[in-house]
């Protein structure tokens, strides 16, 4: 018996992409996988990837998980590209995309 | 790379808060240090809108919805009932914003540390009501512009100093009182997973920034967080069982640093900045007292 509205949707099913103005494009060569973008996302927008060929600064940070944006949620605050401390993240106007 | 905070998720993706929240930093870090095993409680707040329309929910536990004033008795009875069922590894935690404590639900929190309930309440501190409008609560720092203290001809900001609800907390003799900031994730983390090995009410008071309250960029918000922390504006101390623990930074920042990039404390001219810095120092001097095993009263 439920005696209370209960709901079980997860937010996840609305997308909210199109928030945003600009998008945070990683540069993995520059990317040193310290995952700081990862920790100070508000929107769990980005996420860890492994064995993926990315770019990297030198051939040791391909054996490390690197983070990846997901552009279905990424709202384009752009508190990732402000707080990675080798400016390896860019600002792009959509508009350019 | 090691992660210095774990890596669970309890909070989704696609909720609708703003660009750059700084509240759903908040619920992201305390359910990361909860775990599973929680039932989190929100009164009106901005949380009460941020998991979306009513299908929706932000978070992978129980999340229950209250009238604004009761937050402190409805994580009471849930505690009771848990505890009845033999569920007492559950976490039970009210997460209300700054109105829903230092303002209406004063009276309900501060009779659920009273009767020693073994909770969490975390307040999330914005310094407005932010969700309805930005309107002045208790808990809006002195010189702060707000729709409901504003800036024109007349000049009517805020006042008043903040109430600063985790210091009520500690003059209650709560068992756990502690500050905390969005922007020292790991430290947050530590904090509650310290309040978990205590039985009994704990307080938690957080400083999120919301970007269209205080009117700065959004890119800012983690950025403005440490300068809390840094300028001494918000200091973070932990209260546990009696003993008080003040982080000291070493080298701290003039105010302005922390007002400058705000809109919000744009009118302010050299001379209140200087009170504001004084008003700091002296609540520094007095946290220090307090650490030395002094009595604030």
């Amino acid at each position: 018996m439920v005696l209370v509205p209960t709901a079980y949707a997860p937010s996840s099913n609305n997308k909210t992409s199109s928030w945003r103005t600009t998008r945070p494009v990683i540069d993995y060569s520059k990317c040193t996988r310290c995952m700081i973008c990862w920790k100070f996302c508000p929107d769990v927008a980005i996420g860890v990837t492994f064995g993926e060929k990315l770019d990297y600064p030198n051939e040791r940070f391909s054996k490390l998980e690197a983070p990846f944006i997901n552009y279905d949620y990424c709202k384009g605050c752009g508190i990732c590209a402000s707080e990675c401390p080798f400016d390896a993240i860019d600002m792009v106007q959509e508009s350019e995309m | 790379m090691p992660f210095s905070i774990p890596k669970e998720e309890y909070m989704m993706s696609g909720h609708t808060a703003c660009a750059g929240c700084g509240a759903t930093l908040a619920m992201r870090y305390v359910m990361k240090a909860m775990g599973e095993n929680t039932v989190v409680t929100v009164p009106a707040s901005c949380w009460a809108v941020i998991p979306g329309n009513y299908p929706n929910t932000a978070l992978k536990v129980p999340f229950i919805y209250t009238p604004f004033a009761s937050t402190g008795a409805t994580i009471s009875g849930i505690r009771e009932a848990l505890d009845e069922e033999g569920k007492e590894d559950y976490n039970v935690v009210g997460f209300a914003g700054d109105g829903g404590t230092a303002d209406i639900g004063l009276q309900a929190l501060s009779a659920a540390m009273e009767r020693g309930h073994n909770v969490f309440y975390i307040m999330y501190d914005n310094e407005a009501y932010m969700n309805t409008g930005i309107q002045r609560s208790s808990s809006t720092p002195f010189g702060a512009w707000t729709t409901t203290t504003p800036v024109g001809k007349d000049r009517v900001y805020k006042r008043e100093n903040k109430k600063v609800v985790a210091d009520l907390m500690m003059a209650q003799k709560v068992p756990y009182v502690a500050t905390a900031s969005i922007a020292f994730p790991e430290d947050l983390i530590r904090k509650i997973q310290n309040a978990k090995k205590i039985k009994g009410p704990k307080f938690i008071q957080i400083l999120s920034p919301c970007p269209p309250g205080w009117y700065f960029n959004a890119e800012n918000t983690v950025k403005i967080a440490r300068l809390a922390v840094e300028t001494r504006i918000f200091p973070l101390y932990e209260y546990a069982e009696g003993k008080f623990v003040l982080y000291k930074n070493p080298n701290p920042l003039p105010v302005e640093k922390y007002l400058e990039i705000q809109g919000r404390f744009n009118h302010l001219s050299p001379e209140e900045i200087r009170t504001i810095q004084e008003n700091v120092n002296r609540r520094w001097e007095e946290l220090l007292e307090r650490e030395k095993g002094k009595v604030i009263p």
